[in-house]
């Protein structure tokens, strides 16, 4: 086993060696995807995703570059661009692997409104029915529009106590789900998502960040005078980031910025999963949380924890998640462990300078940089479709075939965990408890070991009831008998007719 | 030791020794009163229990199931792990002899040493027999271990204030002030080998700058 190990682990190296050299970077100290193991060190990796193409404005034939865009949606083939500078949105179709045309380009709408230009507008989504709905944070309101830009409704600031009447409005970021109703982030308002019915109602706040305070600013606060408090930062949920909503309607909310100390602690979560109550429901059962990077020392003028400004959910449950502090894409399965990680700031070609906003397309991966106003186009490798193959297949209850594709995935990189534990789940699936034992045993997951080895005692156990009867007979017999053999012997020795 | 194992006296008296840990820990006021003024115990049987204290602390690392323990190889030291053990032993005793022999504690040096290691049988008593169990269990029965685990850990720790309050001829009071006091008796220990070993690094420094010096001059 160990042989083979250490076999895989050099068809790993090479891999890394040929990944690095085709990249063509000189004194790199890691490979361009990385993981990170039980032990949290970090794995070189094989690439999991390549760039397929970067786009700027000029790529898709527009006469103006992009001005800071922030937002991107994707709907079937068809791409909406939040041009936020430009104030306009830009629709393209995807027609081919690298080919995007664009549809149709506006700055302004139809229908009985007073303003028809958009101004600013920062995130978009389009309903199951087509409708378009546009956070036009310039005008103060969420728009919602029929499929030909005819104005239908708008969600203006939400009626509430807790809201100041005369704030402006600032929509950022909003999602629509299937019965049509709203959640958006608005600046400065931080008590959660504001929610609107289909008819445009404000109907409350969901899913606000559980408030995070350390114990001696709280102590400070209880001592302070009324002025004193004033001045003090007051605790308050941090406001999202950014939301997705996926296709059995979870939202996925991702609050970049966080303490340090709070993220350390488990006090605060970089991304959630809220049900329909707003509570958060994403399985954390990898080794870390799933807060990005795990080490925040200052490297490259980088510091502190990721800062996750937008999250997308694959169609099978692999989230992922976009750094703006370090310009890296992370990628969680739905257990909340670590798939890939990879990315970084610069320049050239997979790399970001101001990443805003992420996508996906099946499996492709489209990011937004509001810098370099580009979008970048990532397409999964082999090795990425290979792991992506064995997931799905795992999920649709092909087990074995799950377990073959895993094993494809360990030959090319003999570092990544997953695939230990995903031959072993194949194995634990197809009652080979012995073997499944070893895969989880070599990747320290206990859990899946238990499960694998509670049936094989029980097999083990049903196979050797025999002998197991027989042993614990003989434990009580052999000394009981031992003793009624001597007793035997010593009343025989002592017994009246032997004596002379 | 070979001469022991053929001296047949001896042989039994070291027997006899190593059996009497067992009525120590479970007797231990008696036993550890023994211990020193009856003269039950040897140094022999103490260094045996220390050795498989060691031992078992070791094999514990390889041998017990990846639940409960996983470990790093890449950072053990396998001399500093069993320094672990003994540098605090070492420290307690002389820490605790040196403060008891001024305040009328009855035990030479070498008792609390011997007192000190019986007073560890517990823990590979225990600790072996958990090892093996360890393979098999799931994680839902780890709470089993984990428990009877610690309670070896307890027991030894309990062992040690009998011992100390029994070799030395103290009272229940006297034992646990004493005790306490031992643990900054090794802070003290600790601060003042740090001490030593500052001062002689500083000063191997200056003799090596100035034969530096010296080289660089010629």
């Amino acid at each position: 086993m160990k042989k083979r190990i250490k076999a895989l682990g050099a068809l790993a190296l090479g891999a890394v060696i040929l990944t690095a050299s085709s990249i063509n970077v000189s004194a790199r100290e890691r490979s361009y995807t990385y993981n990170y193991d039980y032990w949290g060190d970090v794995q070189d990796s094989p690439d999991f995703y390549t760039v397929t193409k970067v786009y700027p404005a000029e790529a898709f034939g527009l006469e103006d570059n992009f001005v800071t865009p922030q937002g991107l949606f994707v709907k079937d083939d068809m791409v909406y661009i939040c041009d936020t500078g430009n104030n306009r949105i830009v629709q393209l179709k995807r027609t081919g692997t690298e080919q995007f045309e664009v549809e149709r380009i506006f700055g302004s709408i139809q229908g009985d409104v007073e303003v028809k230009d958009l101004s600013q507008p920062t995130d978009i989504a389009v309903s199951e029915e087509g409708d378009i709905f546009i956070c036009d944070q310039g005008n103060a309101r969420i728009l919602k529009l029929d499929s030909d830009l005819n104005y239908l409704l708008q969600f203006d600031l939400p009626v509430d106590s807790t809201v100041s009447a005369d704030s402006t409005f600032k929509p950022s970021k909003l999602v629509v789900d299937t019965a049509g109703r709203v959640y958006c982030i608005a600046t400065s308002i931080n008590q959660g998502l504001c929610k609107y019915e289909a008819d445009g109602t404000f109907s409350g706040f969901v899913g606000a960040t559980p408030v995070t305070y350390d114990l001696v600013d709280y102590l400070w606060k209880k001592f302070a005078t009324q002025e004193q408090r004033q001045r003090m930062a007051s605790f308050v949920p941090t406001a999202y980031d950014n939301i997705y909503m996926d296709q059995e309607g979870f939202i996925y909310a991702c609050a970049g910025g966080q303490e340090e100390e709070d993220l350390d602690s488990g006090a605060a979560d970089a991304v959630r999963k809220l049900n329909l109550m707003g509570t958060d429901i994403l399985v954390q059962n990898g080794e870390y949380p799933t807060y990005g990077d795990l080490y925040w020392g200052e490297g490259g003028g980088y510091e502190g924890p990721s800062y996750f400004t937008d999250v997308t959910v694959l169609d099978n449950d692999i989230y992922v998640c976009l750094d703006k502090n370090r310009g890296r894409l992370f990628g969680y399965d739905d257990q909340g462990k670590t798939v890939f990680c990879f990315g970084g700031n610069g320049n050239m070609d997979g790399f970001f300078r101001q990443p805003a906003a992420i996508e996906h397309m099946d499996h492709d991966l489209l990011v937004l940089d509001s810098l370099d106003c580009s979008i970048t186009l990532f397409t999964p490798t082999e090795f990425g479709e290979l792991v992506y193959d064995a997931i799905e297949q795992f999920d649709e209850g092909d087990y074995e075939v799950s377990g073959e594709s895993w094993q494809k995935v360990m030959d090319l990189d003999g570092n990544y965990d997953l695939a230990y534990i995903g031959i072993g789940r194949s194995l634990l699936r197809q009652e080979k408890y012995k073997e499944a034992m070893d895969y989880f045993e070599l990747k320290y997951d206990d859990e899946n070991y238990s499960k694998a080895y509670k049936q094989y005692r029980k097999e083990w156990v049903e196979d050797h009831i025999v002998v197991i009867v027989i042993v614990v007979l003989a434990i009580f017999l052999i000394p009981l008998s031992i003793g009624k053999v001597k007793s035997i012997k010593h009343e025989i020795d002592i017994a009246d007719i032997f004596r002379f | 030791m070979i001469a022991a194992l053929n001296n047949k006296i001896d042989f039994q008296r070291y027997l006899g020794s190593l059996k009497f840990a067992l009525y120590c820990i479970t007797h231990p006021l008696d036993g550890f009163w023994d211990l020193t003024h009856e003269k039950r115990g040897t140094y022999a049987a103490a260094n045996t229990i220390l050795f498989l204290t060691l031992l078992i602390r070791v094999l514990k690392l390889r041998y017990t199931s990846f639940i409960f323990i996983t470990v790093y190889w890449e950072d053990i030291n396998i001399f500093l792990y069993i320094a672990s053990v003994l540098f605090p032993l070492a420290m307690f005793v002389i820490g605790n002899w040196g403060l008891t022999t001024l305040f009328d504690g009855k035990a030479r040096l070498g008792q609390v040493y011997m007192a000190s290691c019986y007073a560890l049988t517990p823990y590979p008593l225990m600790q072996f027999p958990l090892m093996i169990f360890s393979n098999f269990v799931t994680v839902d029965e780890a709470e089993f271990y984990s428990v009877l685990s610690a309670l070896s850990l307890v027991w030894a720790a309990l062992l040690f204030i009998a011992a100390m309050g029994q070799i030395h001829e103290f009272g229940m009071a006297k034992n646990i002030l004493f005790m306490v006091a031992s643990l900054f008796a090794m802070l003290v220990i600790v601060f003042i080998l740090l001490l030593f070993f500052g001062m002689i690094s500083q000063g191997v420094a200056y003799f090596i700058s100035l034969a530096k010096e010296i080289m660089f001059r010629l």
